[in-house]
């Protein structure tokens, strides 16, 4: 008997010991993806006790909830309750009197009822243990209102950011992130293509270009939060009279400041320019020579086999590379705190030299606030940001068929 | 006579205009020039980025370096970061760096290895075709979201399984291990870019001499595919180093210098991130100080992208 017949059955158990670790050790990531969202889910959805100032019900005239009244009703609400210093305030600001429906509504909701939330639970709780949240809150909480709120929803949405966590949203988040990437792409889109285009059709093999090749390179590997650190430097403060706008006389020089989208979208786009570039080059790099050779052979021009013969050909894959970079830069938190994003943003940007926030910055801010709700808040808005992100590659799948189909 | 001489003779005889000079020389064409130089001018653009971010971190690092209260020594010796009374001692924002990175990698460096060699090794092409997707998603989800995952999902779970009074609200386990998640996607698929590139006729003379398929995995394969992982592993630490949202969230707002790992502290890029949220006026010290932080960050990543790279570089020259 050799030594090696002895001991087949141990090496064969290792083996087989061993291929079951390294499989567990891969489901361990599909464990981690699906605890993420179902831990986001999870507090997404919920009981929440909310406690009010006044109650809704004694607001009710004749039986008919405060909600169905008419405008004339709820004007008198406001004046009944409201101390009339602050009516005069909210009068001023605009004219109560002229002020629409939903608008009186949404006064008496904040002004009169003043709800505030002062426990919430999660989905799993909320499906599985209602007895005892009910308990609970009889206990703990005697005149709140208990009910199921699911906190994303349409509300959450379209309306903008609020410090009360009961009628905060994300809208004013949202078209920051949009605008910012609208920014970044133009800019990143063509300057990206354009230095992949020279390294990949223009450039001798000289000690220049291949020193540009390894700065790329290098570039992709630097810390997000550097990138900060330039923009800060760079867009907000030495190009403040552009990055603000007040050299066009679009924004007031007194009070502008370059913390402006314009700044968070050149930001952005120095950040993934080289992770552009890379791909663009890899497109371009697939392309056959023999285009190029028929091309050539034809007469035709350096430019003009570029323009009409490889970008073509390569476009589906810049395109999906850039929509990739670009759904990493929508997710990029650290470079946008660190240029200074607006903290409390209550109005809809409108240009680029608008102050921002964006998603990703609003769900940092509210992961960090200690209150419960806040957090119910962040999972809220990480689901709108991942739904956002899918939308985004999904567009970058759907360049990708159809472009390719054209090409073969 | 000659081919173009006579073909100009031909052509005379049937028409009576002149035949322009053919110039067959290469013409110089003033747009392509242009298109040629602009070109030229985005793939500079990164050399302008590069030069960009040293001399602003110089710029703005050197006045810090130059104030009265500061020496070069204090910074990098310091135990006590603390601006309000003018301490700028780097260590704790090192050490706290370092203890998050390294728990990162104490996690991310065997699941990504063997994730590597299940999908290079073991996998079916069916299965690598549905797990590499997986991975894909696990490295595009935003950092943001990783950083709420740890706070609310794995501070939990540790406080749970030590105790709440060991486990602090804030640490850098919680962080460190879900940083490890974020980088293993990384780890895993560079990993197996090396271990894919080993030639097969390695693999079949080991099978040859009745090695098992583990064997030929450790033995033959990952040895040979070492300076790829080695690669692998230094960008995954530079990654972690830099990484930002994660430790700002949930590791802690405020330097400490400990080496409990259930306890909270601050990163190089969570002080950052922090004081530059605040209100901060240009040019304090503590405004330059945050550049001579992000200075020694860039220059520890930059190096260790370098390193990274020169590796990769070396090894792709053995097998091709």
């Amino acid at each position: 008997m050799s030594l090696a017949q002895t001991n087949i059955p141990h090496r064969n158990l290792l083996g087989k010991t061993w291929r079951i670790i390294f499989l567990a050790s891969t489901i361990v990531g599909i464990i981690v993806l699906t605890l993420l969202l179902v831990n986001i889910l999870n507090q997404s959805y919920g009981y929440v006790a909310v406690e009010f100032k006044v109650d809704p019900a004694s607001l009710a005239v004749n039986g008919i909830s405060f909600e169905q009244l008419s405008s004339d009703e709820l004007i008198r609400i406001l004046g009944n309750n409201l101390t009339p210093n602050r009516y005069r305030t909210l009068d001023k600001a605009q004219p109560i009197a002229e002020r629409s429906t939903e608008d009186l509504l949404n006064l008496v909701y904040q002004e009169v009822v003043e709800p505030s939330v002062v426990n919430t639970w999660l989905l799993w709780d909320s499906l599985f243990n209602t007895a005892q949240i009910q308990a609970e809150q009889a206990e703990n909480y005697p005149t709140a209102y208990l009910f199921l709120k699911p906190w994303i929803n349409l509300n959450f949405i379209t309306s903008p950011q609020s410090s009360d966590a009961l009628s905060a949203g994300i809208r004013t988040a949202i078209l920051g992130s949009l605008w910012i990437i609208t920014i970044t792409f133009l800019f990143a889109f063509p300057t990206g293509v354009g230095a992949a285009v020279y390294l990949e059709e223009y450039a001798s093999d000289n000690k220049l270009n291949r020193f540009i090749q390894t700065n790329i390179n290098n570039l992709a590997g630097v810390p997000s939060i550097i990138y900060g650190m330039l923009g800060l430097t760079v867009f907000v403060r030495a190009l403040a009279p552009i990055t603000s706008g007040s050299m066009f006389g679009i924004t007031d020089p007194t009070n502008a400041n370059g913390r402006t989208i314009l700044s968070a979208g050149l930001t952005l786009a120095l950040l993934i320019l080289p992770v552009i570039i890379i791909n663009a080059q890899e497109a371009i790099r697939a392309v056959p020579n023999s285009l190029r050779d028929a091309s050539y052979g034809l007469g035709a021009t350096k430019w003009q086999t570029t323009w009409h013969h490889v970008l073509p050909n390569s476009l589906s894959g810049i395109l999906t590379g850039t929509i990739l970079s670009i759904s990493r830069a929508f997710g990029e938190t650290a470079p946008l705190v660190v240029i200074g994003a607006s903290t409390y943003i209550t109005f809809d940007p409108d240009n680029i030299f608008s102050k921002f926030t964006t998603l990703p910055i609003q769900i940092y801010q509210w992961s960090v606030r200690p209150q419960a709700e806040f957090g119910n808040l962040a999972a809220a808005a990480i689901i709108a940001l991942l739904l956002l992100l899918i939308t985004i590659n999904a567009i970058a799948i759907l360049f990708r068929n159809r472009y390719s189909r054209r090409i073969s | 006579m000659n081919e173009s001489e006579a073909a100009a003779y031909r052509l005379k005889s049937s028409d009576t205009t002149p035949l322009p000079n053919l110039d067959l020389q290469k013409k110089m064409r003033f747009s392509e020039n242009v298109i040629q130089g602009f070109l030229f001018f985005c793939g500079a653009l990164s050399i302008l980025t590069t030069i960009g971010i040293i001399y602003v971190l110089l710029r703005e690092a050197i006045p810090f370096f130059l104030q009265p209260q500061v020496t070069l020594v204090e910074f990098f010796t310091g135990t006590v970061w603390q601006p309000q009374i003018n301490k700028f001692g780097i260590l704790p924002l090192l050490n706290a760096t370092i203890m998050s990175t390294a728990i990162a990698m104490m996690v991310a460096l065997p699941l990504g290895l063997c994730v590597a060699i299940y999908l290079s090794e073991y996998a079916t092409p069916r299965a690598r075709n549905s797990i590499k997707p997986i991975l894909e998603i696990l490295a595009g989800i935003p950092t943001v979201v990783y950083g709420f995952f740890a706070l609310t999902f794995m501070t939990p779970i540790l406080r749970s399984i030590f105790g709440i009074d060991t486990v602090q609200i804030y640490n850098a386990a919680s962080a460190g291990i879900v940083m490890g998640i974020l980088i293993l996607p990384l780890i895993a698929s560079m990993t197996e870019d090396a271990l894919f590139a080993v030639p097969r006729s390695l693999r079949e003379a080991a099978y040859g001499l009745g090695a098992t398929r583990l064997e030929v995995a450790v033995r033959i394969v990952v040895p040979a595919a070492i300076s790829g992982i080695a690669a692998a592993v230094i960008l995954g630490i530079s990654r972690a180093i830099g990484e930002t949202m994660i430790v700002a969230i949930a590791m802690g707002a405020g330097p400490n210098l400990s080496f409990n790992p259930f306890e909270g502290a601050e990163t190089i890029t969570g002080h950052i991130v922090r004081i530059s949220g605040g209100d901060l006026s240009y040019d304090s010290i503590d405004y330059n100080s945050l550049f001579a932080l992000a200075l020694v960050l860039f220059v520890i990543t930059f190096i260790l992208n370098i390193i990274s790279r020169r590796i990769v570089r070396k090894f792709r020259e053995v097998y091709e």
